[in-house]
C-alpha cells in the first residue's frame, strides 16, 4: 500500500482489514475477485482500494498529453447509491490529497457534463447498467473504454438476478473485448451459491473459470425477537393491526426505527394506523417508491441528520445506503425469506461488530410459523437468495442492436463474445441467428420487412445499421425496467372531476390499481386518504378526505413469494411437536387442534383435506411452495377436475396452501379413482396443460409487453408523448394475439414463455414439488373444515378462476339494465 | 325512437333504430342494416403493420391478413349488398399500394357483386390506389349518413369512426375493458375493426359534446354478443 494510504491509516488510528488487504493483493496479482461482507465491513472502500492505489502511483498526467480513458467503473443498482459513494469515497480521496477524479453518469446527469465526460473522462466513473449500455453503444466507445483498468459491480447479489443482470452481463463481454485483461470487483451481502457470482465475474472461455473469493464473516449475531402480543394473532389477512400499539411502544423505546413492510399498501396501512395512535407526535415517516422523488429525498434527508424516529419502508430501502443511526429494525408480515431478513436486519447498527436488534411481526397465524422459521434461520446463517437464471433473448435483442449502433460487427466474433457473458454461457449459435435476425427484420417467417431492414451485411458480412434513426431509437429504448403504466397523482380541490389542473404531484401510482377505484372512492397514499376526482390522460386528480375511511386496496399476499427453503423449514416445524414450544399458545393449540381433527402435514409428503362446507365442495392442499407456485398449480387442477367432471367452480392460493370448490364431492371421486390424487397432482400437467392454459393467460400478456419492449418491438410509452390519445398507439395485448396466431414459434413469445416460466409462474419449483410428493399424497376425508384451512377459506371469493370471467361481469351488468328496464 | 325504448320494445340487445332505420350491432364489431343490406366498417387499418415496419418497429406482418379474415367472415354471414368502409381502411397514405397481391384479390372477391364505398379517413384521404369500389368523402343513405370522422355536436342519424370507442366497467372488483358501439340512439360511433387497432374511452374528453348522454348506451363487444352499458355504469381509462 502506496505511502499516503498508511499515513491516512495510521492518522485515523486505523488498521487496514484483512479482507480489505487481500483484496488489494489478489488485484494487484491481476486477478478479479468476488467480496462477500456483512453491512458495515468496509466493503465499499475495499472494492476500490485496487483503483485509488493504482491511481495515487500513476504518473501525472502532462500537458499535451494524449487522451485518458476512464480508469475505473462504478456500476450501482441504485441511482442513489452511487451519489452516496461519490460522498463516501470523495472524503478519502480529498484528505489522501489524491490526484483522483471521481463524477457520477445516470439518467440526472446534464447533458453538457456527459459531453464534457467524453471529452476529458475522470479517472473514476460512477454510474447505472444502463448508462454503461448507452456509452457501449456510442461509436467512439472503444476509445472511451480502451484505459480501463477495474469494474467495481456494488450491491452484486441484487443485479445478478434479474433483467438488468443480463444487460450488464453482456455489456462487461464487451468491455473485456476492449480490455482482455480488465479486471472485476464484486461486491455482495451473503449468497447462497457464491460460485455462480465468481462466474459471472470472469469470462466464460473456458467455461467453469471463476473470480477469486473473499469471504468476511458475519459480524455480531443479531438479536431478533417476534412480537408477542396480548391480542389475538389473526386467521388470515396482511395488516397486522392488532399488533399496533406494541409496535408504537417498541418504535417509542429506540431511538431511530426502521420498519419494513413487503407491499406499498402495506406501507400505507401501517403509517397510517401509526399516527393514528402517535399521542407524543414522534417524527414518523413514510419512504416508497411511488412517492414522489423530492419527498423521497426530504425523508432521506431527515435520516441523515438523525431526526426521524420512525421511518416505514419497503424494498426502496433495502439496499446499502447508509441512513444515519438506525438501532431498530421491525419487520411487519413475513420476510418470506431468510436472506431478505438478514439484509434488512442489516440496516440497523450499521457497525458490524454490535448486534443488530430487530422485531419481526407476523400478520397471522401462518406468518408466525413462517417468521420463527425465519428467526432460526438468521440464527443459523442460511441462504436462499434465488438462484440464477440464463440470460433473456429479449436482453439479448437490445444488446445486438447496441454493439451494431457501435460498430458493425461479425456474427460469429459477437457470439464468441456473447457466450463469454455467465448468462449466455449456453447459448446455442441457432438461437442466436435468430436473434440477429430479430434485430434485422423482426425474425417472421413471413419475410416482408426486408426493405426495411434495421441492421443489414456489408460485403465483408459485417452487420451495420442501415439509418442512424435506428441509433436514436435504441438509446430511447435502452434498458431492462419496464415500468407498468403509472399515472401522476396530482392533488386538487376537491369536487373539481376530471376538468382539474395543476395542483402539486403527489407521486405515481399503478393504472391498474386505479382502474378498480372510481371517481369519489377513496384510497390511502402517502399517508393520506385520498379521495379520486377523475382521470385524464396520464394523470389522476385526487383531493383530501381526511376523515374518512379509505379504500385499502385489495391486498393480494405478498410481493415475494415465500422461498424454497423457508417453506421447508415451515413444514419442518409443523411436523414437530418438539418444536412448537417456541410458538405462542394460541398458535401451538391451533396445531394441536388440527392434529385432532385432521394430521399435520407431513415433511416430505402433500396433505390434501377434503369436504363439504355449505352446498359445496372443498378440497384444500398444503404444499407450502409459495404463491405464484400455487396459483399455478391451481390453474392447472381446475382444468383437471372439470375434465374429470368434478365441476370446480374456483380456486385460491397462498404461501402455504390452495383451496378448489365445486359443486360434486371430490372427496368421493379420489376414493373411487377418479381420478386417484396421484393422477391429479401428476407431473405431466406440465405439459399440455400448461401450454393450454397459457396460451390465454393475461400474465402472459403481460409479460410479453414487458419482453416486446425490451427487444425494441414496440416503443416505450414516454412521458408527455401520450396526449395523442390512446387509439393510435399499438396494444401489444393485440400484437400478441396476431403473433400468437400466425406464428407461435417466434422468438418474442419464445422468450415471453420462458420468462414467464420462470417468473410469475414459478413452474420450476412447482415441477420439484409434484415430483417430490409423487406416491406420497396423503388424503384426509373430512366431514367438516380443518382448523389448518382456515386461514385459506378466509382468502376464497377473492378472486375467481372462470376463463369467461369478463363475459360474465359483462353480462351482469348488462343484466342490471334489464332489471331496471323491466320496472319501466 | 331511443335506443331505452328500442332496446325494451325489441327485447334485442343488439339492435336499434337510427334515424327510422334497423340496425344490428355484430358483436364482432360490424353494423348491418338489415332493411337496406347494408353492412359498415370502419377503421380497417390494414398495412398497419408494414406502415410500422417503414420506421424500424417490426409488428408482425400478419394485421393485413387477420383483419380481412375477419372481414370476409362478417361478409359471408351477412351478405350485404352494400359495403361501406368508413376511413381509415389504410393505415397510410401509401398502404394501398404495398398491399400484397393475394390480399388485394381478397378484397376484390369480397367486393364482387356488391356495392363497395370507400370513406376517406384521416390516415387515407386519397382513394385506395387499384382496389375496386368507389371512393367517396361522405355517403348519404336516406336519412343516415356515413362519414369518417363524427361531427363534433349532437346529430341526427350519422354513423362514424375514428375515434375507436372502447368503454371499461368495473364489477366486483374486476376491471373490463372493450371496444365498443358508442350511441345515444341519435347517432353511432364504431369501433376500430383492424387486427392492431388500440382504443379511446366513451369518456373521454373527446365524446363530451357527442352524444345525449342519458340515453347513452356502450354496447360492448363480447364473445357471442354484444353487452349494452348503461353510462352511469362506465368507467374511465
Amino acid at each position: 500500500m502506496p505511502p499516503p494510504f498508511l499515513k491516512w491509516f495510521a492518522e485515523r488510528g486505523w488498521s487496514p482489514r484483512a479482507h480489505q488487504l487481500g483484496l488489494l493483493a489478489q488485484a494487484q496479482a491481476g486477478k478479479s475477485v468476488l467480496l462477500i461482507a456483512p453491512t458495515g465491513a468496509g466493503k465499499t472502500l475495499a472494492g476500490f482500494l485496487p483503483s485509488l492505489t493504482a491511481l495515487a502511483q500513476r504518473p501525472r498526467r502532462k500537458a499535451g498529453e494524449a487522451y485518458r480513458g476512464v480508469h475505473t467503473l462504478y456500476i450501482s443498482p441504485l441511482k442513489a447509491l452511487a451519489v452516496d459513494i461519490e460522498r463516501n469515497l470523495g472524503k478519502p480521496v480529498s484528505e489522501m490529497a489524491l490526484p483522483v477524479a471521481i463524477e457520477t453518469r445516470t439518467g440526472d446527469t446534464p447533458t453538457h457534463k456527459r459531453q464534457r465526460q467524453k471529452l476529458v473522462p475522470p479517472d473514476i466513473l460512477l454510474t447505472t447498467p444502463e448508462q454503461l449500455a448507452l456509452l457501449l453503444a456510442s461509436s467512439d466507445a472503444r476509445r472511451f473504454f480502451e484505459d480501463l483498468r477495474y469494474v467495481v459491480l456494488d450491491e452484486l447479489h441484487s443485479l445478478v438476478t434479474s433483467k438488468r443482470g443480463h444487460l450488464l452481463a453482456l455489456g462487461l463481454a464487451r468491455l473485456r473485448k476492449y480490455v482482455p485483461d480488465l479486471q472485476l470487483i464484486g461486491l455482495s451481502a451473503t449468497v447462497a451459491e457464491p460460485d455462480d457470482l465468481r462466474r459471472w465475474l470472469v469470462g466464460q472461455n473456458p467455461p467453469g473459470d471463476m473470480a477469486e473469493l473473499i469471504t468476511v464473516a458475519g459480524g455480531a449475531k443479531p438479536y431478533i425477537t417476534i412480537l408477542e402480543s396480548e391480542e389475538r394473532v389473526p386467521w388470515a389477512g396482511h395488516s397486522a393491526r392488532y399488533a399496533i400499539p406494541e409496535v408504537y411502544q417498541a418504535i417509542k423505546q429506540h431511538q431511530t426505527t426502521l420498519l419494513f413492510v413487503n407491499t406499498r399498501s402495506q406501507a400505507e396501512m401501517l403509517f397510517q394506523e401509526l399516527w393514528r395512535v402517535n399521542e407524543d407526535s414522534l417524527p414518523i415517516a413514510l419512504h416508497h417508491g411511488s412517492l414522489d422523488v423530492a419527498q423521497r429525498r426530504r425523508v432521506e434527508k431527515a435520516m441523515e441528520t438523525n431526526s426521524l424516529r420512525a421511518i416505514v419502508a419497503t424494498s426502496t430501502l433495502d439496499l446499502g445506503i447508509d441512513w444515519g443511526d438506525v438501532d431498530l429494525v421491525v419487520h411487519v408480515g413475513a420476510p418470506k425469506g431468510a436472506s431478505r431478513l438478514a439484509q434488512r436486519i442489516g440496516r440497523s447498527n450499521h457497525r458490524m461488530d454490535e448486534p443488530s436488534r430487530a422485531i419481526l411481526v407476523p400478520a397471522n397465524r401462518f406468518e408466525v410459523l413462517e417468521c420463527r422459521a425465519a428467526l432460526e434461520a438468521n440464527y443459523l446463517g442460511a441462504q436462499d437468495t434465488p438462484p440464477l437464471v440464463d440470460g433473456a433473448l429479449d436482453v439479448l435483442a437490445q444488446h445486438v442492436l447496441g454493439c451494431a449502433c457501435s460498430a458493425p460487427f461479425d456474427t460469429d466474433e459477437l457470439f464468441e463474445e456473447i457466450r463469454a457473458a455467465a448468462p449466455y454461457a449456453g447459448l446455442d449459435r441457432d438461437t442466436f441467428v435468430r436473434v440477429i435476425d430479430f434485430v434485422a427484420t423482426g425474425g417472421y417467417s413471413l419475410r416482408s420487412y426486408e426493405r426495411y431492414a434495421r441492421i443489414r451485411q456489408t460485403r465483408e458480412g459485417k452487420w451495420r445499421v442501415t439509418h442512424p434513426r435506428i441509433a436514436q431509437q435504441y438509446r430511447l429504448n435502452v434498458g431492462t425496467i419496464v415500468e407498468a403504466p403509472y399515472l401522476n397523482l396530482r392533488y386538487v380541490r376537491s369536487g373539481k372531476g376530471a376538468s382539474a389542473r395543476g395542483g402539486p404531484v403527489l407521486g405515481k401510482i399503478e393504472e391498474g390499481f386505479l382502474e378498480q377505484i372510481a371517481p369519489g372512492e377513496t384510497f390511502l397514499f402517502a399517508g393520506k386518504v385520498l379521495r379520486l376526482e377523475g382521470i385524464r390522460e396520464t394523470e389522476a386528480f385526487v383531493s383530501n378526505a381526511t376523515g374518512q375511511d379509505a379504500r385499502i386496496p385489495v391486498y393480494a399476499g405478498g410481493k415475494f413469494p415465500l422461498s424454497t427453503y423457508l417453506a421447508e423449514q415451515v413444514r419442518g416445524m409443523l411436523a414437530d411437536p418438539e418444536r412448537w414450544q417456541a410458538l405462542p399458545e394460541q398458535v401451538s393449540d391451533w396445531l394441536r387442534i388440527q392434529r385432532d381433527k385432521s394430521v399435520l402435514p407431513p415433511r416430505e409428503s402433500l396433505l390434501v383435506e377434503t369436504f363439504p362446507r355449505g352446498n359445496r365442495f372443498y378440497m384444500v392442499a398444503y404444499p407450502f411452495e409459495g404463491r405464484l407456485a400455487h396459483q399455478t398449480l391451481g390453474m392447472l387442477l381446475t382444468r383437471r377436475l372439470e375434465r374429470a367432471g368434478a365441476d370446480p367452480l374456483g380456486f385460491s392460493a397462498t404461501d402455504y396452501s390452495l383451496a378448489v370448490w365445486g359443486l360434486k364431492d371430490m372427496g368421493q371421486l379420489f376414493k373411487a379413482g377418479r381420478p386417484t390424487l396421484g393422477d391429479l397432482f401428476d407431473e405431466d400437467m406440465l405439459g399440455d396443460d400448461l401450454d393450454a392454459w397459457l396460451a390465454d393467460s393475461y400474465l402472459l400478456k403481460r409479460t410479453f409487453r414487458n419482453c416486446a419492449i425490451i427487444a425494441g418491438l414496440i416503443e416505450r410509452r414516454h412521458p408527455g408523448k401520450e396526449k395523442s390519445g390512446r387509439q393510435v398507439t399499438v396494444s401489444a395485448d393485440l400484437i400478441y394475439d396476431v403473433l400468437r396466431s400466425h406464428e407461435p414459434d417466434h422468438i418474442l413469445l419464445q422468450a415471453t414463455r420462458a420468462d414467464a416460466a420462470a417468473g410469475l409462474l414459478d413452474v420450476r419449483r412447482l415441477g420439484e414439488m409434484l415430483s417430490r410428493i409423487r406416491g406420497r399424497i396423503m388424503h384426509r376425508d373430512l366431514q367438516q373444515i380443518s382448523p389448518l384451512a382456515v386461514p385459506i377459506m378466509l382468502e376464497i371469493g377473492k378472486e375467481r378462476v372462470n376463463g369467461d370471467a369478463g363475459e360474465t361481469l359483462l353480462s351482469e351488468a348488462a343484466d342490471l339494465i334489464e332489471e331496471a328496464m323491466g320496472e319501466n | 325512437m331511443n335506443g331505452l325504448s328500442t332496446i325494451s320494445d325489441a327485447k334485442s340487445r343488439d339492435s336499434l333504430t337510427i334515424a327510422g332505420e334497423r340496425v344490428v350491432c355484430d358483436q364482432r364489431g360490424v353494423l348491418f342494416f338489415p332493411d337496406i343490406s347494408l353492412l359498415a366498417v370502419s377503421d380497417l387499418h390494414l398495412e398497419k403493420g408494414s406502415s410500422f415496419a417503414r420506421r424500424g418497429a417490426f409488428l408482425p406482418p400478419y394485421d393485413t391478413a387477420a383483419t380481412l379474415a375477419r372481414l370476409q367472415q362478417v361478409v359471408a354471414d351477412h351478405d350485404p349488398r352494400v359495403v361501406v368502409s368508413l376511413g381509415d381502411s389504410f393505415h397510410d397514405g401509401a398502404g394501398a399500394e404495398r398491399l400484397p397481391g393475394m390480399f388485394r384479390q381478397q378484397v376484390e372477391a369480397l367486393a364482387a357483386g356488391r356495392d363497395w364505398f370507400w370513406i376517406a379517413g384521416n390516415h387515407d384521404p386519397d382513394a385506395p390506389a387499384g382496389l375496386p369500389g368507389e371512393s367517396v368523402r361522405e355517403l348519404q343513405i336516406g336519412a343516415l349518413s356515413f362519414r369518417h370522422e363524427p361531427s363534433a355536436t349532437v346529430v341526427e342519424g350519422e354513423i362514424a369512426g375514428h375515434l375507436h370507442p372502447c368503454a371499461r366497467i368495473v364489477q366486483r372488483g374486476r376491471s373490463v375493458r372493450r371496444r365498443c358501439f358508442a350511441s345515444d340512439g341519435h347517432r353511432i360511433i364504431m369501433p376500430a375493426f383492424g387486427s392492431f387497432t388500440g382504443s379511446l374511452n366513451v369518456l373521454d374528453r373527446a365524446y363530451t359534446a357527442m352524444f345525449r348522454w342519458e340515453r347513452f348506451f356502450a354496447y360492448m363487444l363480447g364473445r357471442d354478443r354484444v353487452f349494452p352499458i348503461a353510462r352511469t355504469l362506465l368507467r374511465p381509462g
